[in-house]
């Protein structure tokens, strides 16, 4: 299956390509409303047509796309960096101190994290532009989402822990921050970065479901979840295909990614 | 062969009768919260009431004007602390309790104990002293008041007599239904009660309908799917996205019943100990800020893009379907950036870099907050945003869930603007009294000022008292368009548009004849058919 990858890593760096060069690409700054041509079809000018409001669907959608794909990687750079401590920590330690923190973790897996992002969300300072909401949004993705990968990280570190090579480094005296860095950390590199690989579609769907509820970036600035909340409307859709266009573009983007997971997951 | 046809015939009949009209059915979005009919407060309780309750007078929904009732007659005292009512007689409730003057008191009795809490005998509630009601025979009946009640007759509309003799207590109806039968959190059936006293221009006994089911559904896009089915017949507020879709996909289906009494507005947070910057604050108390950035909205893109062109820019506080109490010589603010700039320039506000200072160089940014989900106000907010970039206001769209932003607004004070609307149910201004005042909870822009901290206010509250305790309907007007004019002119709120009253019927319901006003494709379920 290495073509399949092959194409799967060919989408994604085209797209990724295709947001970078939005303002060459597309017709209009994503926030201009052409107020003469509310929910047009599709044509020269409007290559998608236009939301409804009047802005070009093809330049929100690659500023969504850029919006999504820059910052869910730093999220999930941030889950795994914290998933890595805690769970490292845990591992590493074992007895009473793993059990309090996977404790922890496990309270964390119970919160219903919709609730607890509509919450701090609405805690959040009201002035903050659209470009520092969008920021703090995937910030507390990132700083909520990494309980999951603690467990994957802690079990890894336990398993290391009891590995003859780490038997064999203690006997030579290795202990402390010393065997961590040299023996334990190195081993669990793939396990990390398997985490993160894994959490980067995660957070881009996290975001659209918040987004979907208006709840994520602000107005103007589209992301894929904003995008995605005119879908809702059952009745008023109607047949326009391009309205799909973010749907079909949220599958590609998540299914490339994982499909481009499955290698690491084997070597893992 | 020939001796069966007038069994047939005997038999169809008797089928005619036992169902009058049909089942009407359309759908509440929750469970009614109580069926007592003086504990309403939620809409799914008020559409119970409406439909089951009897009252002493009714406001006709299409002409505005009070339609006599249970009351054949009525007349307010020249002070208008006293209304006397003759009542119809020969009237029983649905058990067959027979009607009199001894329900209205007694009704009137449980209304006004402070122990019930009703939100409906607040209305009553006109000054320091006890409300009493005395039957003068069985057939009249006074009630009396401790100062002055305005618009005091129309607020019978909204009271159903309960029964002081029947055992079923709330549950015996004068209306012309029933509650046959309930299911918690999914359907009510209403059926026809047989004792109503109502009878058509024909003679005929009304109501025409057999039973109504009331189905709850919360989602309105299922609701709109099951109006396209045929599984409901009646929906009373459309949003126009649907409206556009129904009438290109089915145009039978709705209609749209002309401008409502319904505002949209924008204002902003001015009062003093709110967690705002200083000299934000000073913009929000200028008169001539809050008329820039209403000059600078354009209310027509608005209502058309917004509202899908089903609205119209609002004037002030009374829409203009409200005929009696609109004040005809004003108009709506026009959209005019260059004007708007013009008057920022008198407060020292200066354009640098693209972007507007203010005299001490502050950048001019504020936030607007407005609740998530609602996409008319999101494409508002986001119009607005674009409007005001173009006279160098930056405006940060905030979208929060309702009870936070309720929080924000009501007890916390913590926000700059807010983009809300208002349900304006009845079309006096008297009902508006907790909004105007400057000491009223409901003063959005500063509540609850131990004075009023500037004149217009104090004039406010000067006209709306004044309103509020005379029965003479001129002068209340006067007093009410005085209020319409400084609310115009000093744009504590932003009035920016008002909906059409958008309305689902399908075709199989006769003399159906839509309204502005609540219920407004049911206020005549009495004359209502189904085929």
């Amino acid at each position: 299956m290495k073509w399949l990858r092959r194409i799967s890593f060919g989408i994604l760096l085209t797209v990724a390509a295709a947001c970078m060069a939005a303002g060459y690409l597309a017709p209009a700054g994503y926030e201009h409303q052409f107020r003469d041509l509310p929910a047009a079809g599709p044509s020269a000018q409007h290559p998608m047509g236009t939301d409804d409001v009047g802005r070009d669907r093809l330049a929100r959608l690659l500023y969504g796309i850029r919006v999504s794909l820059l910052l869910a990687p730093l999220a999930a750079a941030l889950a795994t960096v914290m998933a890595a401590l805690v769970g490292g920590v845990a591992g590493y330690a074992g007895g009473w101190i793993e059990r309090c923190m996977l404790l922890i973790v496990d309270l964390f897996l119970s919160i219903p994290w919709i609730f607890l992002l509509v919450t701090v969300r609405a805690a959040l300072p009201l002035n903050i532009s659209p470009q520092a909401s969008v920021t703090v949004t995937f910030a507390l993705l990132g700083m909520l989402g990494w309980a999951a990968s603690a467990r994957v990280i802690c079990a890894g570190t336990r398993d290391l822990m009891k590995s003859d090579f780490v038997w064999m480094a203690r006997a030579s005296g290795f202990s402390g921050f010393k065997l961590l860095r040299l023996h334990v950390l190195p081993n669990l590199r793939d396990t990390l970065l398997a985490q993160f690989w894994i959490s980067v579609p995660v957070f881009i769907i996290t975001e659209a479901n918040l987004g979907a509820l208006g709840l994520g970036v602000a107005e103007p600035l589209p992301s894929l979840g904003s995008l995605l909340g005119e879908l809702q409307q059952l009745v008023t859709l109607r047949p326009e295909p391009l309205r799909f266009v973010p749907l079909f573009v949220l599958i590609v983007i998540v299914s490339c990614f994982q499909i481009l997971l499955e290698k690491r997951q084997v070597n893992v | 062969m020939r001796r069966w046809w007038p069994w047939i015939l005997l038999l169809a009949g008797l089928q005619l009768q036992a169902q009058p009209g049909g089942e009407l059915r359309f759908c509440i979005h929750s469970y009614p919260r109580t069926f007592n009919p003086l504990l309403v407060e939620d809409e799914a309780s008020e559409t119970v009431r409406y439909l089951t309750g009897g009252v002493l007078v009714r406001m006709d929904r299409i002409t505005q004007k009070l339609q006599p009732e249970l009351a054949t007659e009525w007349k307010v005292s020249a002070d208008g602390k006293r209304i006397r009512f003759k009542l119809r007689t020969g009237v029983r409730y649905s058990d067959g309790t027979p009607f009199s003057a001894a329900d209205v008191v007694y009704t009137m009795q449980q209304l006004m104990d402070p122990a019930l809490h009703s939100a409906t005998g607040d209305a009553f509630r006109s000054g320091e002293g006890a409300v009493s009601a005395q039957a003068l025979s069985p057939a009249l009946v006074e009630i009396s008041f401790p100062a002055a009640v305005a618009n005091l007759a129309s607020l019978f509309d909204t009271v159903a007599i309960i029964s002081s003799k029947s055992p079923q207590r709330e549950m015996a109806v004068l209306g012309p239904f029933y509650i046959a039968e309930r299911k918690a959190g999914s359907y009510i059936l209403l059926k026809r009660n047989s004792n109503y006293w109502k009878k058509d221009a024909n003679g005929r006994p009304l109501p025409y309908l057999g039973a109504v089911r009331l189905e709850v559904e919360q989602n309105r896009e299922i609701e709109a799917l099951r109006l396209q089915r045929g599984e409901i017949h009646l929906i009373n507020a459309v949003v126009p996205a649907v409206y556009d879709k129904l009438s290109r996909s089915d145009p039978a289906l709705v209609r749209d019943a002309g401008v409502s009494a319904d505002t949209e507005q924008v204002w902003f947070n001015q009062m003093p100990g709110a967690p705002i910057p200083a000299y934000k604050l000073a913009w929000f108390t200028s008169t001539n800020f809050r008329r820039a950035v209403s000059e600078a909205i354009n209310r027509e893109d608005m209502a058309r893009i917004a509202f899908h062109g089903h609205a119209r820019p609002a004037v002030g506080v009374t829409s203009p379907a409200n005929r009696f109490w609109f004040n005809g010589k004003l108009n709506h603010h026009p959209y005019d950036p260059d004007s708007a700039l013009r008057r920022l320039k008198q407060d020292g506000f200066h354009m640098e870099n693209g972007g507007l200072r203010d005299k001490s160089g502050n950048e001019v940014e504020f936030s607007i907050i407005t609740n998530a989900g609602n996409s008319a106000r999101e494409t508002m907010a986001a119009m607005i945003q674009q409007d005001l970039k173009k006279i160098g206001i930056h405006v940060n769209v905030v979208t929060i869930d309702l009870p936070s932003l309720l929080e924000r607004v009501s007890s916390k004070f913590n926000y700059e603007a807010c983009l809300l609307g208002w349900i304006n149910a009845d079309l006096d201004p008297n009902l508006q009294m907790n909004v105007w005042l400057s000491s009223a909870d409901n003063h959005q822009w500063n509540p609850k000022q131990s004075s009023p901290s500037t004149s217009w206010e104090a004039e406010i509250d000067r006209r709306m008292k004044d309103q509020a305790s005379s029965s003479d309907e001129r002068k209340r007007k006067q007093a009410w368009d005085r209020v319409q004019q400084i609310v115009w002119e000093q744009e504590p709120f932003i009035f920016l548009v008002n909906k059409d009253a958008l309305v689902g019927i399908s075709p199989a319901v006769k003399n159906a004849q839509p309204s502005f006003l609540r219920p407004q494709t049911f206020w005549n379920v009495e004359e209502l058919e189904v085929k």
